[in-house]
């Protein structure tokens, strides 16, 4: 009896073990079953690279061309910022900060990560879109530009946290023999850690990116939502998140409009598991 | 030997400096929003329907909305998370399928927010015609929090020394008895800190919401897990972009509310591990 019951506990804790092979199989099959019907009324090169977003006009445009661009705009920004900042947070928590600062300084940058994108949303919508609008000059404020500014927010405690991680493991030996050959600690980090780290810290510039492309409420308010070719950082996009989410509730189930909001989300969800994976290759390269 | 010096120096500063840009901000996100926010907080705010299309009375039904849809999903995500980190840390082989699984776990946490609304749409609203409801939203949430209570149950099992486990099959036991009498108990601090940050997650989300649960304005309490519900931050979402004129006090004070869970959960969770890592006798 104890035997069957051990029995019955280990092919239950198998079946959860399995779960989450089984959820992404099951994410990517919904996604499919409901996106791919949209490539009867549009062609797969058309729908990526279609210039023009009209959905429920007659007959409907569906190309997702300033969609793309519109997160890839705001992407691009929100890592030119949070890069060099985030590595740079990195590179002082890890290895100039006290203990005691190291500590709090870790506890802020995981609060930050805590923060509910709605919540930066807002603050982004109250504060960085008026002075947006009045330090450029512009109609408006909700631009690519602040997209960028709240989203790199968003990206750096992925961006620290990994970092750090991979300073952190890289081999005190490594530091030692740097220092007896006389290197001050600066050149030790610049010339001895960072290469040491560097996969670690490209995984970690990777996940932030990640983050960045599918976020979505804090992108819906702040950049406008003009499903338009972006010319510049200081106008409104939309971004393919963005879009699903303002737009979903007044799709009606099963129109031409609906199963193009799924193939959409067939875009994200390959784009994310690109990232991902090819991350986690570099995570391991370290090891 | 002056001129690396004062490089050091201006580097480290120039660290320093980015550091501060990030601490900075979110300290002041969160100055801003207790200051502007702590005046529209008072009893009839914390327990009052909405009133006046939104722009007066209370965010009550929100409250309650977000705990409903908060515990389902770790009701749901717990005991599987669970057993899933207890698989990996005391069953599964160095093999490929373990690679597989843990490849599926990194995906899973990767997904865009988004797009876990339009599954949970597909599946559970019209495929299992659960409809706009509690059930739905709650599931869509925990299949999101599944990788974080995974990742920080299997830490907290695999920090167990292997001698605890050695000692007890020594003495007879079988291998589901010591897990569940020997290691279970010395990774609960571990796997408690990966249910509140799992909370805390899931009570901030919008994205998987939209579709899933989240009512517009409704002006009373969810009567059935079948019931749409009204949730903070899909609240916080729609007055502040959706509904016009709604006063400026309304909007801080929803937002402190959202934020005051979220960081208090995150808080509870950060707290336990310190103290967790200084009292490990091990």
């Amino acid at each position: 009896m104890r035997k069957f019951k051990e029995f019955i506990i280990q092919k239950l804790i198998l079946i959860c073990g399995l779960a989450s092979i089984f959820f992404v199989i099951l994410i990517f099959l919904f996604l499919t079953k409901e996106g791919l019907a949209v490539f009867k009324s549009v062609t797969p090169v058309n729908f990526i690279f279609g210039k023009s977003w009209y959905p429920i006009s007659e007959p409907a445009q569906l190309g997702i061309l300033p969609l793309i661009l519109g997160s890839l705009m705001v992407t691009l920004g929100a890592a030119i910022i949070s890069i060099p900042i985030g590595v740079a947070c990195a590179v002082y928590i890890a290895e100039i900060a006290p203990l005691k600062i190291k500590e709090i300084l870790k506890a802020g940058i995981e609060l930050l990560a805590a923060i509910p994108s709605v919540v930066l949303g807002f603050i982004g919508m109250v504060t960085l879109v008026p002075w947006v609008k009045s330090t450029f000059h512009l109609p408006t404020g909700l631009t690519a530009l602040s997209g960028s500014i709240i989203l790199a927010f968003m990206a750096m405690p992925t961006i620290v946290s990994v970092a750090e991680d991979a300073l952190y493991s890289v081999p005190k030996s490594y530091k030692e023999g740097a220092f007896a050959l006389g290197a001050t600690h600066w050149q030790t980090i610049y010339r001895v850690l960072l290469p040491a780290a560097s996969s670690g810290i490209v995984a970690a510039v990777m996940l932030g990116i990640g983050r960045v492309i599918g976020e979505t409420m804090a992108v819906m308010m702040i950049t406008g939502n003009a499903a338009v070719i972006p010319q510049s950082i200081l106008v409104p996009v939309r971004t393919l998140t963005a879009t699903i989410a303002a737009e979903m509730g007044e799709a009606v189930v099963g129109s031409e409009h609906y199963f193009a909001l799924f193939a959409i989300g067939i875009v994200l969800f390959i784009m994310s598991f690109i990232i991902n994976v090819t991350a986690d290759l570099f995570l391991h390269k370290r090891k | 030997m002056r001129n690396t010096q004062r490089s050091q120096k201006i580097a480290f500063f120039l660290l320093f400096l980015s550091t501060l840009l990030i601490v900075l901000p979110v300290g002041l996100i969160v100055v801003i929003i207790v200051q502007k926010g702590l005046p529209a907080i008072n009893w009839q705010f914390l327990s009052d329907i909405p009133r006046q299309g939104m722009r007066a009375g209370g965010i009550f039904p929100a409250i309650v909305g977000t705990f409903y849809l908060v515990f389902g999903a770790i009701f749901f995500a717990l005991p599987i998370g669970l057993l899933a980190a207890v698989y990996l840390s005391e069953y599964a082989k160095d093999n490929l399928l373990n690679r597989i699984i843990k490849l599926a776990i990194i995906n899973l946490s990767g997904v865009p927010s988004v797009v876990y609304g339009l599954f949970g749409l597909a599946l559970f609203v019209v495929f299992l015609k659960f409809g706009a409801s509690i059930l739905s939203g709650s599931l869509t949430l925990g299949i999101m929090i599944l990788p974080i209570i995974i990742t920080t149950s299997r830490e907290a099992l695999e920090s167990v020394p292997q001698s605890f486990r050695e000692v007890s099959l020594s003495l007879g036991t079988s291998k589901w008895q010591t897990i569940r009498h020997i290691v279970l108990p010395n990774a609960i601090p571990g796997i408690l800190t990966g249910t509140i940050l799992g909370l805390g997650r899931a009570a901030g989300e919008t994205a998987p919401i939209l579709f899933t649960v989240a009512a517009f304005y409704l002006p009373r309490l969810p009567k059935s897990v079948f019931d749409q519900a009204m949730a903070l931050p899909y609240h916080l979402y729609v007055i502040s972009t959706q509904v016009p004129n709604v006063d400026e006090k309304v909007r801080y004070g929803t937002a402190l509310v959202l934020l005051f869970l979220v960081l208090v959960m995150n808080l509870v969770a950060i707290i336990i591990r310190y103290n967790f890592r200084k009292k490990k006798k091990w």
